[in-house]
């Protein structure tokens, strides 16, 4: 009955999402108050509905309601009780429930936290939204229903797939969507100002903080993913350039060109075409995402085959998406004007190479992971891209980018000057070049890409300096100078700084990571990094729904006693999977890392090992961590709130802004 | 500046620029794509020599064979048709069985031994990687070609029993 119920709530939600998607946007088009003030209820009774239906999975899952499909393929009747909670979203359908969920979340949100937006906007950036869930609704009744029923009931589930049961995936996938879908956010307002012609520095001002806010989850679910791989999947590896990966990492790329491009479009009124293509481009690339990882389409171009009518929907999807999309920019665009001027050397050319930069790697990460499946569809053959690949695109073009990077956030407006700027900042990069070919030599190992991240983080870090000296001098007290700046401002020296962090992380774990695969008799010791690992045996242990083996290592450095690691060998008792579970012992500088291969044919007692050293690994993730937190603290700014109030009144006076606000509070 | 010279400055740069990225992404595809080959296709020498590729089959049935090292590791990778034997110095991942998918890349060594770099066996253990459910169909279909020429009802028995998991492709 409960999971008819949620049946019946997606359809009801489907109505509703017709219904917003139609009549405010009419309603916009021909000055109707009383069409546009249906927005809100339309997207609040959207939200109630589809929460309705997720509730309505969740209980089918809590409850081991194995007569549900979708319950029974991704769920056990031993399997513990948040990890039958997080297995809604386990598969392809829940996914898609939870992807409308969030939809219907950030719906609600802009409705309720835009009222001193004018109708118009409010309603046509609604009405885009209720499209967007129209499409996702339609794909899921049609095609991917989480409800379908199995009867007769199976009696037990075939499990979760062991390796997302881990508390890292119960809050991946949320944090993940949340970003791929609050881009939608960003999306509606850009197809919105297409739609009303009226695209300006109020526009940019609007939709910043929500894209900033979709960009902190969309940094926080990936930082996720990489941490996931780190501790689940045993290889003791961060990143492994896979296409699921990388279908997360491409909206993240345009998704940070668009922050800074929108920077500029609220400060100086110019790319405003840019930012709304840029807008266009990531929740496009957060849609492929979705699908990409979801579809199956990685696992094989054929799996399409399987189920044509999912394959055939999706890519009329992104087709009307993107196609609708970018024939409205085309139509639009002419009338939206260029904006501001500016020189070659100036903070706003700065941020267009930035943007560049951005969208160029995410286009060689686009051809990077769509390049097999294209040659495999067209019947060319079988062929794969290897992390190589993706490594000796990115170093170059992220050098580039974190030069840029160091010189962007000094420049001024408009025009600078280039002798100046080299003035500022020549002490700073001497420093970032002398430490950064001594430090190697300091730590007895001296490679070319060692010196080259180390200088860029130094440089990002010596530009950082140079810039908050300039801030904070002057008259009166020093702490009043330092309040004086704006949040915005230091959320962008945050993450900024984040970025150096991540870079330290990236190259010191690289330079000086061990790896040893090696096969340990109990007893046998092996050296890793400096540190002493004692395998000291093995032994059975029972989980709540598997059986493992369990190793225990000492671990000592110079004599002196670190810690115990204790690696499992997992089989879980439904899927009969066996699973690998690093022990992993962290710290700021460095983590030890062990897990176990097989046991040794023919022995007594003697297991493979992967026995790892990783200098400074959880730097890459603290990074990640501190560009979030730099865009939670941008988004504070009280500007945000102070100025939209007079924003709506400029708004409803159909006058665009001039792009100079103080000059002090220019961030990012 | 002249608007005139400024527009050629950004033109000129945003060209440099272009062709530079291109260029980067060619170069890089060039060296690090690694082209796929089926069991079949390697015992009739089809792989280019020192260049790096993949090969997916299943590991044949009681080929797995450990050295004394603990650490490297014999095997044969088959698609029910031709055999390539393989030698991998490493841990292997959790779901390397015999009788299952397997894809492993790395060079032909010497004698037709594959020497691999790397190993993979993901995901859940009904998945079979797709170059090795797309070896065996290959492998399949060149059998019915040649079906005169196979004698022993064993073989044939062997291909049914692994053509039933290809018809259902678990995809998570």
């Amino acid at each position: 009955m409960i999971p008819e119920l949620g049946h019946f709530s997606l359809i009801i939600a489907l109505s509703l999402a017709i219904s917003l998607g139609v009549l405010p946007i009419l309603g916009a088009a021909r000055n109707n108050a009383v069409l546009m003030s249906l927005a809100r209820p339309l997207a609040t009774g959207q939200f109630v509905f589809v929460v309705l239906a997720f509730a309505a999975l969740a209980y089918a899952f809590l409850h081991n309601d194995f007569s549900v499909l979708y319950v029974a393929e991704h769920s056990n009747s031993q399997l513990p009780l948040h990890y039958r909670f997080a297995a809604i979203w386990g598969g392809h359908e829940g996914s898609l429930l939870l992807w409308v969920t969030m939809l219907s979340i950030w719906a609600v949100a802009v409705a309720t936290f835009s009222k001193h937006l004018p109708d118009e906007m409010v309603a046509r950036v609604l009405g885009v939204m209720g499209w967007i869930a129209v499409g996702f609704l339609l794909f899921m009744l049609l095609t991917s229903d989480p409800f379908t029923r199995l009867l007769p009931a199976a009696t037990d589930g075939q499990d979760l797939n062991p390796l997302l049961q881990d508390p890292g995936l119960v809050i991946h996938p949320p944090m993940l969507y949340m970003g791929y879908v609050g881009f939608s956010v960003a999306f509606s307002f850009a197809i919105a100002a297409l739609l009303g012609g009226k695209l300006d520095a109020t526009w940019a001002r609007w939709s910043r903080p929500w894209t900033t806010v979709a960009w902190v989850f969309l940094t926080c679910g990936v930082m996720l993913g990489s941490w996931w791989s780190f501790y689940v999947l045993g290889w003791g590896g961060w990143w492994f350039w896979d296409p699921v990966e990388n279908a997360s990492f491409m909206p993240w790329l345009v998704g940070t060109a668009l922050i800074h491009s929108l920077a500029v479009t609220e400060k100086r009124g110019a790319f405003k075409s840019w930012t709304v293509l840029l807008a266009i481009a990531a929740f496009s690339l957060s849609l492929l995402g979705t699908f990409l990882v979801r579809s199956g389409v990685l696992t094989s171009v054929h799996s399409f085959a399987t189920d044509p009518k999912r394959g055939v929907f999706i890519l009329a999807f992104l087709v009307i998406v993107i196609g609708a999309s970018l024939l409205l920019f085309a139509w639009r665009a002419p009338k939206i004007g260029l904006g501001g001027k500016f020189d070659v050397v100036s903070r706003e050319s700065m941020l267009l190479s930035n943007n560049v930069l951005l969208s160029v790697a995410a286009a060689a990460v686009f051809i990077g992971t769509l390049y097999p499946l294209f040659m495999d569809a067209l019947g060319l053959g079988k062929l794969s891209v290897g992390p190589p690949y993706f490594d000796a695109v990115f170093v170059p073009l992220m050098a580039l980018t974190i030069l840029m990077m160091g010189f962007g956030a000094l420049a001024r407006w408009k025009h600078s000057s280039m002798s100046e700027l080299v003035k500022r900042v020549r002490w700073g990069f001497a420093g970032a070049v002398i430490l950064a070919i001594l430090l190697p030599f300091i730590f007895k190992h001296w490679t070319p890409m060692i010196a080259l991240g180390l200088l860029m983080s130094f440089w990002v870090i010596a530009s950082l300096i140079v810039s908050l000296q300039q801030r904070w001098s002057g008259e009166g007290p020093f702490i009043q100078r330092v309040r004086n700046q704006s949040l915005s401002y230091y959320g962008m020296q945050l993450a900024h700084l984040g970025v150096a962090v991540f870079i330290i992380g990236v190259t010191v774990v690289k330079g000086y990571e061990t790896e040893r695969d090696v096969s340990m008799n109990v007893g046998d010791t092996v050296n890793s990094g400096g540190y002493i690992f004692r395998f000291d045996g093995v032994r059975a242990i029972t989980g709540p729904n598997y059986t493992a083996e369990q190793g225990h290592l000492t671990v000592t450095k110079d004599g002196k006693f670190v810690g115990v690691l204790q690696p499992q060998k997992r089989h879980y008792n439904a899927t009969g999977m066996p699973m690998t579970e690093a022990a992993i012992d962290s710290s700021v500088f460095r983590d030890l890392y062990v897990s176990m291969g097989e046991p040794i044919p023919d022995s007594q007692g003697a297991w493979s090992m992967r026995v790892y050293f990783k200098p400074f690994v959880v730097w890459i993730w603290g990074g990640c961590l501190l560009m979030a937190l730099g865009g939670v603290l941008a988004v504070s700014d009280r500007r945000y709130r102070i100025h939209s109030k007079k924003a709506a009144l400029i708004a409803a006076g159909n006058r665009p802004v001039d792009g100079g606000m103080s000059t002090q509070g220019a961030a990012s | 500046m002249k608007p005139r010279h400024k527009r050629f400055v950004f033109v000129a740069v945003a060209l440099v620029g272009v062709g530079f990225s291109v260029g980067l992404v060619l170069y890089a595809l060039r060296g690090n794509v690694n082209l796929y080959f089926t069991p079949t296709q390697v015992f009739n020498h089809k792989v280019p020599q020192d260049r790096s590729f993949r090969i997916g089959g299943l590991v044949k049935d009681g080929s797995v064979k450990h050295e004394g090292d603990g650490l490297t590791t014999k095997f044969v990778i088959t698609d029910m048709y031709k055999d390539v034997p393989v030698v991998y110095k490493g841990i292997l991942p959790d779901l390397f069985q015999e009788g299952k998918g397997v894809v492993a890349q790395g060079k032909m060594g010497a004698g037709g031994l594959m020497v691999a770099e790397e190993v993979l066996a993901k995901h859940d253990e009904n998945y079979m990687p797709p170059e090795a459910a797309d070896a065996l169909k290959k492998a399949k279909a060149a059998e019915a070609a040649n079906a005169l020429k196979i004698t022993g009802a064993e073989n044939a028995v062997v291909a049914k029993q692994t053509a039933a998991p290809l018809a259902v492709p678990v995809a998570k």
